[in-house]
């Protein structure tokens, strides 16, 4: 008879299991890991305001999560870039009609340690002293002191958007310090006098001074309006205009109380 | 099930349970060469050792390890030219010299420094001795070859100096007792009999240390200062092996190059720890000592 019981309380967990998912929405998201943590923190709000709602989220690359959109392999993709002109094509010859959403701005900002006088670097003086070339406070009107150079893994999000913006294709010299992290970038920067590091503007504090670009401080509106140069948009792109589920999650994202708010909480600018 | 059936059967558990840990080393071994090999076909690997170049996620990219091989090497040296001497006289102090109540509280206090976390030690090397090297120095920066070979040296001691001071200890009282007979003093002793009695216990405690500082990690990372290039001075920042894999294994793409190339770089690093081993089996084994005869 207890044999009974267990067999019959397996079975209903079983059937349980079977049929929860096929009941509960699912949607799949995948792409760009400078996204990732925004994408993450919308979807563990999202789920649980709609708790029948399963959301899985994996990171990949921009290019692989825009792949995925073309092969259907996924429902929304990240992007920390715009759609290429030969994915379109793909997209187009596969039926596949990607629709962009701009989910975020990501906003560098060259950070310097509270004592530097230095208050504006150009775009060119910045990639100089990135690639090495100039290697002395002096000759951007500091003191005389030799410039640390301090920059990300080259795997990172930050990475890429300071290596498109400023860097534009050149390399970052070898001599430059690497830190693995926002984190570690601001505690290098603010532990040193001679320290020149970037970090995203959410990561900006008391230990750090912010340097304005070619006279433009950094900040939401110049972001947004694309007055300050390193800056770009994050985007989650859908396969054609989205419905279901889909549309009800990109609706929440750009949503000004709700993932817009969140946006903001994990470093990015957002829209509004 | 008669006794002999259970004799057998209880040899083959302690076998498998045995053998598991050398099969998990086999296992990784087999994924660390499958899953790093592949860069071969894209660059040569003498390339990728002796190459100038790290920059991989560049348009072409570049795979050329020389410099974070030579970062890994002189950290390693310069923190064993710390470690060492600070580890054996610790060692022989302790085992020759020392009161026993002395012994007794000294020896657990130097093994607990083993005990902290590494990434404490880098936070410590991080906060703490970077800002106070570059204001006794007036370097451009803390973080640097030097810091990262003292913050290894500080990891390294307490193995070098628990296995020496055992390998000291251990040498019979007669061969001592013998030599200050003669008439020796007692540095000449330690320098002359107790020492080269335990070459052994010394060399492999020397190059176990040697082993941990190369394959440590999270202190590198923090400390070393992470410049990709082969270093001038002491006081230049460097990436050490492990330091480079660490921070861009995270993002970098699943069985990209990037991915195949740190493999490869672990490759090169798992090369290095079982080289020093391997030294440290050999000499375990060559001069071993046995009793009062090899001497």
């Amino acid at each position: 008879m207890k044999k009974l019981t267990y067999l019959s309380a397996i079975l209903l967990i079983t059937c349980a299991l079977t049929i929860s998912p096929a009941l509960a929405e699912n949607i799949v998201i995948k792409g760009s890991t400078t996204v990732l943590p925004v994408a993450q923190k919308i979807a563990e709000a999202y789920m649980k305001d709609n708790p029948d709602v399963s959301i899985s989220i994996s990171g990949g690359g921009s290019g692989n999560g825009i792949k995925a959109i073309i092969d259907g392999a996924t429902d929304i993709a990240d992007s920390s870039r715009f759609i290429k002109d030969k994915e379109i094509k793909l997209a187009v010859e596969k039926g596949v009609y990607p629709v962009p959403f701009a989910v975020a701005y990501d906003c560098i900002v060259p950070v310097v340690h509270p004592g530097n006088p230095v208050q504006n670097l150009s775009a060119s003086q910045l990639k100089d002293i990135y690639m090495g070339k100039i290697r002395n406070w002096k000759k951007v009107g500091g003191p005389d002191l030799e410039i640390v150079v301090v920059s990300r893994d080259t795997s990172s999000g930050t990475y890429e958007v300071w290596e498109e913006k400023v860097m534009k294709k050149e390399r970052v010299f070898p001599g430059a310090l690497l830190q693995a992290s926002n984190g570690a970038v601001s505690q290098a920067v603010s532990k040193n006098k001679n320290a020149i590091g970037y970090v995203g503007i959410g990561y900006l504090n008391q230990a750090l001074k912010p340097l304005t670009v070619n006279e433009i401080s950094a900040t939401v509106e110049t972001a947004l309006d694309g007055s300050f140069p390193i800056s770009r948009a994050l985007f989650m792109f859908t396969k054609g205009w989205p419905s279901g589920e889909t549309s009800k999650f990109i609706n929440y994202v750009i949503h000004p109380e709700k993932g817009q708010k969140l946006v903001k909480e994990v470093g990015f600018v957002p829209l509004y | 099930m008669n006794r002999l059936l259970k004799e057998r059967l209880m040899r083959y558990i302690f076998f498998t349970v045995a053998t598991a840990s050398i099969t998990i080393l086999l296992l990784i071994v087999v994924f660390l060469f499958r899953e790093g090999v592949p860069i071969f076909s894209k660059v040569s690997i003498s390339d990728f050792i002796f190459g100038r170049y790290w920059y991989p996620t560049s348009d072409p990219p570049d795979f050329g390890i020389f410099a974070l091989i030579s970062a890994s090497v002189l950290v390693t040296v310069v923190s064993a030219a710390m470690s060492v001497p600070l580890g054996v006289m610790t060692a022989v102090y302790l085992a020759e010299i020392a009161s026993f109540r002395v012994r007794e509280i000294v020896k657990p206090l130097v093994e607990l420094l083993a005990a902290l976390p590494s990434v404490v030690i880098g936070f410590f090397g991080m906060v703490v001795v970077a800002p106070f090297l570059q204001d006794v120095f007036g370097i451009a920066t803390g973080l640097n070859l030097f810091n990262a070979a003292l913050m290894l040296a500080f990891m390294a001691i307490p193995t070098i100096c628990s296995i020496s001071e055992d390998a000291i200890y251990s040498v019979p009282s007669s061969l001592k007792e013998a030599s200050l007979a003669l008439g020796a003093t007692r540095l000449e002793t330690i320098v002359r009999v107790v020492l080269p009695a335990s070459a052994s216990g010394v060399s492999t405690a020397i190059i176990l240390g040697m082993s941990r500082a190369i394959g440590e990690t999270m202190v590198v990372l923090m400390v070393a200062g992470g410049a990709a290039m082969v270093p001038e001075s002491l006081f230049d920042p460097v990436r050490p092996l492990p330091a480079s894999i660490a921070a861009e294994m995270a993002e970098a793409p699943f069985r990209g190059d990037h991915y195949y190339a740190l493999f490869a770089t672990g490759i090169v690093l798992f090369l290095f720890t079982f080289m020093f081993n391997l030294i440290a089996d050999h000499i375990a084994h060559k001069y071993k000592q046995t009793g009062e005869a090899s001497l």
